[in-house]
């Protein structure tokens, strides 16, 4: 089988996936009852009107953590090639990994010391 | 060049030569497979985890609907179905009907590459043309050689569907349980992605059906210390990334009423509950697939050598390792109750702490371990067959290393961490009245 064709099947899936999340959807709207209400659609918090801005900015922490998340993510983009072609490198190819996880490691140390790992 | 070859070859000129009627006619056959079979696996799912959650708490569980309460998955479809569909009047009606599709086609989507079977024989050719070996090819419903690469890219899509509930309800609670949701998300992902690393370098390949062909020749990847240390950490940043118990912060009832999906009901809900279930399957696939031999028997190759180009032996081979897996999966699965009935939530602070503090830094120590068994095991040169020899030194020189590893990371922290005998409230500047509240 042509590899092409694989992801041609992995497209029809995903059609197939949407699709089948859909389908309940639409017979929900054919079948279930509709009797909407001003007080039906409100925001469902603890019983009193919602107050204030609700789509409001984030912590500062939030940002920290997806940061070290590219880092670690893009890191497993180098690991992976690696580690596949790992049987034809030798001994050469696991000092060199050593070299760059040390390196990410004190990057990952550094961060826990500067206290960026604490939730608070 | 045995049978087995000539048929494989045959298999393969005849499914490029397909005509397009029964092209489609496979592909329903697939459709079926994936659009029937899974869901019906996941409502019974649930239905055990009900049975089981109750057994755990000294209850009978669900009784009433059928014998065994054997049909309350339906009767719970049929009240989804027949529920009104309400979306928050300052919602983002677009964004709120996206957010349960998109978690459904990623957990979908995470299916498609996992091998539940040996399926038949399959000539492997080297770029010439010329016939090298053979490997199973795995009953799968497509094959890609980036799998595991392509299995991660989509299962991160679940985090974009929980933040777009969040965000989309306009609900505080939802917003919050979205944006913890992102932050566990994001964080387990990368001890998750790292205890993968041993397995890609063992078996040489990303194609989940190689992973399984490797575990097939040279024994299943959790007899090792590396690989053992490699699945508890799979283990458990995969029932963070699904979001369950003890890591259901995001949609921790006691906080934060359902969290994302707060503002869902009907069958939207629905279809949230049969992604987080679905998710927990595929899950449970990944780690029998890639640590628990997939369908393989252990300690033998007894499926295997039955496999011939007669119909009844593929039937016999596939029944027995679909039979296999399933065993697996459904004790993981329990694996996954048993740990929810047991562990009561995490806080956040000790979530996030201990994905970055304990998982990650193992993860990254475990892929030198798992280099030093591949030196130590399979050496560098790819028709070695290593001899009993070579397991003890692996096991003598990769042990001690992976338990120093752990109570070292353990110890690291206990070092490191704030002071555990003051208290919280401690720590913080306080003031009379808060004191008094508190």
């Amino acid at each position: 089988m042509l590899l092409i064709y694989r992801y041609i099947l992995v497209g029809l899936l995903l059609l197939g996936a949407i699709g089948f999340a859909l389908a309940p959807l639409l017979v929900v709207a054919l079948v279930a009852p509709s009797k909407r209400s001003r007080s039906k659609s409100d925001i469902y918090e603890c019983g009193v009107l919602t107050t204030g801005e609700t789509w409001i900015k984030f912590r500062i922490q939030y940002f920290v953590y997806a940061l070290l998340f590219v880092i670690f993510d893009v890191e497993t983009v180098f690991l992976y090639p690696w580690a596949v072609s790992y049987g034809g490198l030798g001994l050469f190819a696991l000092i060199e990994m050593v070299v760059f996880l040390t390196i990410l490691t004190i990057g990952l140390a550094y961060a826990w010391a500067k206290g960026v790992l604490q939730w608070v | 060049m045995n049978i087995a070859t000539v048929w494989a070859l045959q298999f393969d000129t005849l499914w490029l030569s397909l005509p397009i009627r029964q092209w489609i006619i496979w592909a329903l056959w697939l459709f079926l497979g994936f659009f029937g079979i899974f869901p019906g696996i996941v409502a019974y799912m649930v239905w055990g985890e009900r049975k089981a959650a109750a057994r755990f708490q000294d209850r009978i569980g669900p009784n009433r609907v059928g014998p065994l309460g054997l049909l309350q998955p339906i009767a719970d479809a049929l009240k989804l179905i027949t529920k009104e569909n309400i979306v928050p009047r300052d919602a983002d009606y677009r964004v709120h009907l996206l957010a349960p599709v998109v978690l459904l086609v990623s957990a979908f989507l995470v299916l498609a590459v996992i091998p539940f079977g040996f399926g038949w024989d399959e000539p492997v050719q080297d770029a010439a043309g010329q016939v090298i070996g053979h490997r199973l090819a795995g009953l799968v419903a497509v094959d890609l050689p980036a799998g595991l690469l392509y299995l991660v890219a989509v299962s991160s899509l679940s985090a974009l569907g929980i933040f777009l509930a969040g965000w989309s309800s306009r609900n505080k609670y939802s917003l919050l349980g979205a944006m913890r949701a992102v932050a566990q998300l994001v964080s387990y992902e990368v001890p998750q992605v790292l205890a993968t690393i041993p397995i890609i370098l063992w078996a040489g390949s990303l194609s989940l059906v190689t992973i399984v062909n490797q575990q097939v020749d040279f024994g299943w990847f959790i007899f090792t210390p590396p690989g053992f240390l490699a699945f508890c950490l799979l283990t458990i940043s995969s029932i963070a990334e699904v979001n369950r118990a003890p890591f259901d912060l995001p949609e921790a009832e006691s906080e934060i009423i359902a969290g994302y999906h707060t503002e869902y009901s009907g069958m939207r809900f629905g279809l949230f509950f049969l992604a987080e279930y679905l998710s927990v399957f595929g899950v449970s696939c990944l780690g029998t697939v890639l640590f628990l031999g997939g369908g393989a028997f252990p300690f033998t190759d007894f499926p295997r050598n039955l496999l011939s180009d007669r119909t009844a032996s593929l039937v016999l081979v596939n029944a027995l390792t679909v039979g296999s897996f399933s065993i697996k999966v459904i004790l993981y699965v329990f694996l996954m109750f048993w740990v929810r009935a047991t562990l009561p939530r995490m806080r956040v602070d000790r979530l996030m702490n201990f994905a970055w503090k304990y998982l990650v830094p193992l993860g990254i120590i475990n892929i030198v371990f798992a280099a030093i068994w591949y030196e130590c095991v399979f050496g560098h040169n790819p028709y070695y067959i290593p001899f009993f020899r070579d397991y003890l030194y692996g096991w003598l020189i990769t042990l001690p290393l992976v338990v120093i590893a752990v109570v070292g990371i353990i110890m690291l922290n206990r070092v490191l961490a704030p002071s555990r005998t003051a208290p919280v409230s401690a720590r913080r500047p306080t003031t009379r009245s808060s004191s008094v509240l508190r």
